[in-house]
Parts: structure tokens; sequence; C-alpha cells
């Protein structure tokens, strides 16, 4: 249920742009959502919208677009690149790594050199990709 | 042990206290405190179980007892967000133990957390005082609030310390006297609550107007 936090965390964001960007209605918000997070999009869609709607006309109506990014780790030892999705991991762990992205260190290893010192190449995250107003 | 013996003695005097160990790489407050099988709740973030009277949170709750073998970016990444879904609720303090030096904890520490104050902790030895030195002048010269220094584990009289501290000019918050007793205390707050380790630290507290909450919590 983090999911409220973090879509709280959205709006407020597309707040502080709307204003800096002297908007007095926003119409639209692109959201991306890394893999990692493994965010559910059924809790994260009702956030967002409760939160909207508790919020000033400037978010009221903007609609919603959600898109997930897949994540990809790359080993700093072998330099192979891994897909999260492809990692043997038990429901617990992925569960710990839906918190903390970064516990992935802790549970996922290279399956060649058997290094956990990877870097997120990408999918890690929530973030605004864009937002349309006027 | 001084931060978890820190959030004891405030919890014990009656004050609304939070724990957050930011020792990614090492964490060791859940076992100094003896914390064992609690876990966050969910509700619509995540709210630190209350353990001795005190708000607690540890990456130890996601990773157990695996190393977490964490570079800079994820460990200013775990602590945004840590601290982006984590309810703590009104608090009076919040207590984060933290990593040695001025590392990539103590730099998200300051950039993140607003109104945050630093008490500083050495050892008598003159290569800690030499670390401790250079974290200091870095707190002074991006201007954060320095509650002191304790000198902490000390076994023989010796005003090097102080004078250190003397010169760069920022509060002596106090000395503590080696305690041989203490490592029997590790993993029971109660008994560690009475050791003159603690007893030490209280009355630093007790004297440093830092420790007195601001109105409105």
């Amino acid at each position: 249920m983090h999911e409220w936090v973090l879509a709280e965390g959205v709006i407020s964001t597309a707040l502080e742009v709307a204003e800096r960007e002297g908007l007095s209605e926003t119409t639209a918000i692109k959201i991306k959502m890394g893999e990692l997070q493994q965010i559910d999009l059924e809790i994260f869609e009702l956030a967002l919208r409760e939160i909207r709607q508790s919020q000033t006309p400037m978010v009221t109506n903007a609609t919603a677009e959600l898109e997930k990014e897949a994540a990809v780790l790359k080993y700093r030892v072998c330099e192979r690149e891994w897909a999260f999705g492809d990692a043997p991991l038990a429901d617990e762990e992925r569960e710990t790594i839906h918190f903390v992205p970064e516990i992935a260190h802790t549970y996922i290893t290279c399956p060649g050199c058997k290094s956990p010192d990877f870097q997120f190449v990408k999918g890690r995250g929530v973030w605004i990709d864009s937002i349309v107003g006027r | 042990m001084i931060a978890s013996t820190l959030a004891l003695i405030l919890s014990d005097l009656g004050y609304r206290v939070g724990l957050l160990d930011l020792d990614f790489c090492g964490p060791s407050t859940h076992a100094i405190l003896g914390i064992d099988g609690v876990y966050p709740e969910e509700d619509k973030g995540i709210v630190p179980p209350q353990v001795h009277g005190i708000k607690f949170l540890t990456i130890v709750y996601y990773a157990g007892d695996n190393p977490s073998p964490l570079r800079g970016i994820d460990i200013s990444n775990a602590m945004i967000e840590l601290l982006a879904i984590t309810r703590w609720g009104s608090l009076d303090f919040l207590i984060i133990d933290m990593p040695p030096g001025i590392g990539d904890a103590t730099l998200d520490t300051v950039r993140l957390i607003k109104g945050v104050e630093f008490l500083v902790i050495t050892t008598p030895p003159k290569v800690a005082m030499e670390t401790v030195g250079k974290t200091l002048r870095i707190l002074k010269e991006m201007g954060v609030p320095i509650i002191g220094v304790i000198e902490n584990m000390k076994m023989a009289e010796s005003s090097y310390v102080r004078e250190q501290i003397r010169k760069i000019d920022v509060p002596f918050g106090g000395e503590i006297a080696f305690d041989r007793e203490l490592e029997d205390s590790v993993g029971d707050a109660v008994r560690l609550l009475e050791t003159d380790f603690a007893q030490n630290l209280k009355q630093i507290v007790l004297s440093t107007p830092a420790f007195k909450p601001q109105d409105g919590g």
C-alpha cells in the first residue's frame, strides 16, 4: 500500500511543476514506473484519482497515463546485462524489493560472475515523463 | 551504540522518539536493542513498529541478516525511498544512527532532512580525532548545526580531544568513560539503560539544551 505515498509524491511534484511553469490547469500527466518498484497498478490508479480530487483545480481534471519500464541490471565486474524479470527470486524477496529497490543487491547476484555489484540501467523509480496544461 | 542508547534515554524521559538506522552496509541498532521479529505496518506508506517506546526503522526489516553491498548512488536512492514512504507521525526527536565519516549518508542527510542537527562521536585516539576533525570542518563549512562532540570510551585522563574541539570551535558535549560491562548489555535494552555508559550519556543529555524539544513536536 505504499502506492499511496508514491501517488502523493507524483501529484505534489505535478503541482510544483504546474506552478513553476505558470499553468492554470493541468490536463494530462504521463507517469513512468520502473519494474523494480513492482507497483500495483490498480491501487496506484485509485490513489492517484482520490488524491487528485482532494487537490486544487490545477490538477483535479488531469488524465493520468501510466507506462511501465522494464528493469535491466548491468554487472560492473563482467559487464553482463540481465533482466530483473529473469532473476530467480522468492516471493518474499520480491516483496522487500518492492519497498526498497536497492535491496535487490542483497538477493540478486550475477549468474555468471556471482557478484552483487551491479547498476540499474533502467527500470528503477517512479517519475513524471511529461505534463500537459494551459 | 550512542544513537540507540540516546533514543532509549529520550524515550525514558517521556519524549516521542524515532530511531532510524542509516548505516545500510553495517546496521547494528537492532542488535544493540535486541529487536527481532517485528516489521513495519503498511498503511498508505510504512509505519515503523514501536519497540521499547521507540518507533524503529532499519534496513534489516528488508535485508534480514544478509549483507547489503550498496554503492553511493544506491545508498542515496535507498535513503530517498525510505524517507519518502515512512510515516513517522509526530515525534519530539528522530535519532539517526549514521555510518562513520562524511560519505553519501552524511551528505544526503544534510541535503534531504530539514532541521537536522549533528551529535558527533569520537574516541580518544589521535587518529580518530584526525577523521572526526574533517567531518566537523565540513559540517561547519556547510553551515549544519552541531549539537556537540562526545568523547566516548575514555580510558585515561587527557585533554587532547577537548583541545582539538576548541580549536575547531564547536561545542564539546562531554565525555563517557570506557565501560567494561557495556558489552554484556548488548541485546538487552533494559540492562543497557542501567549501565554506567547510559548513565553518563543521560547526564550529557540533561545538560544539553538541544535535547529539550521545541513546541509543536
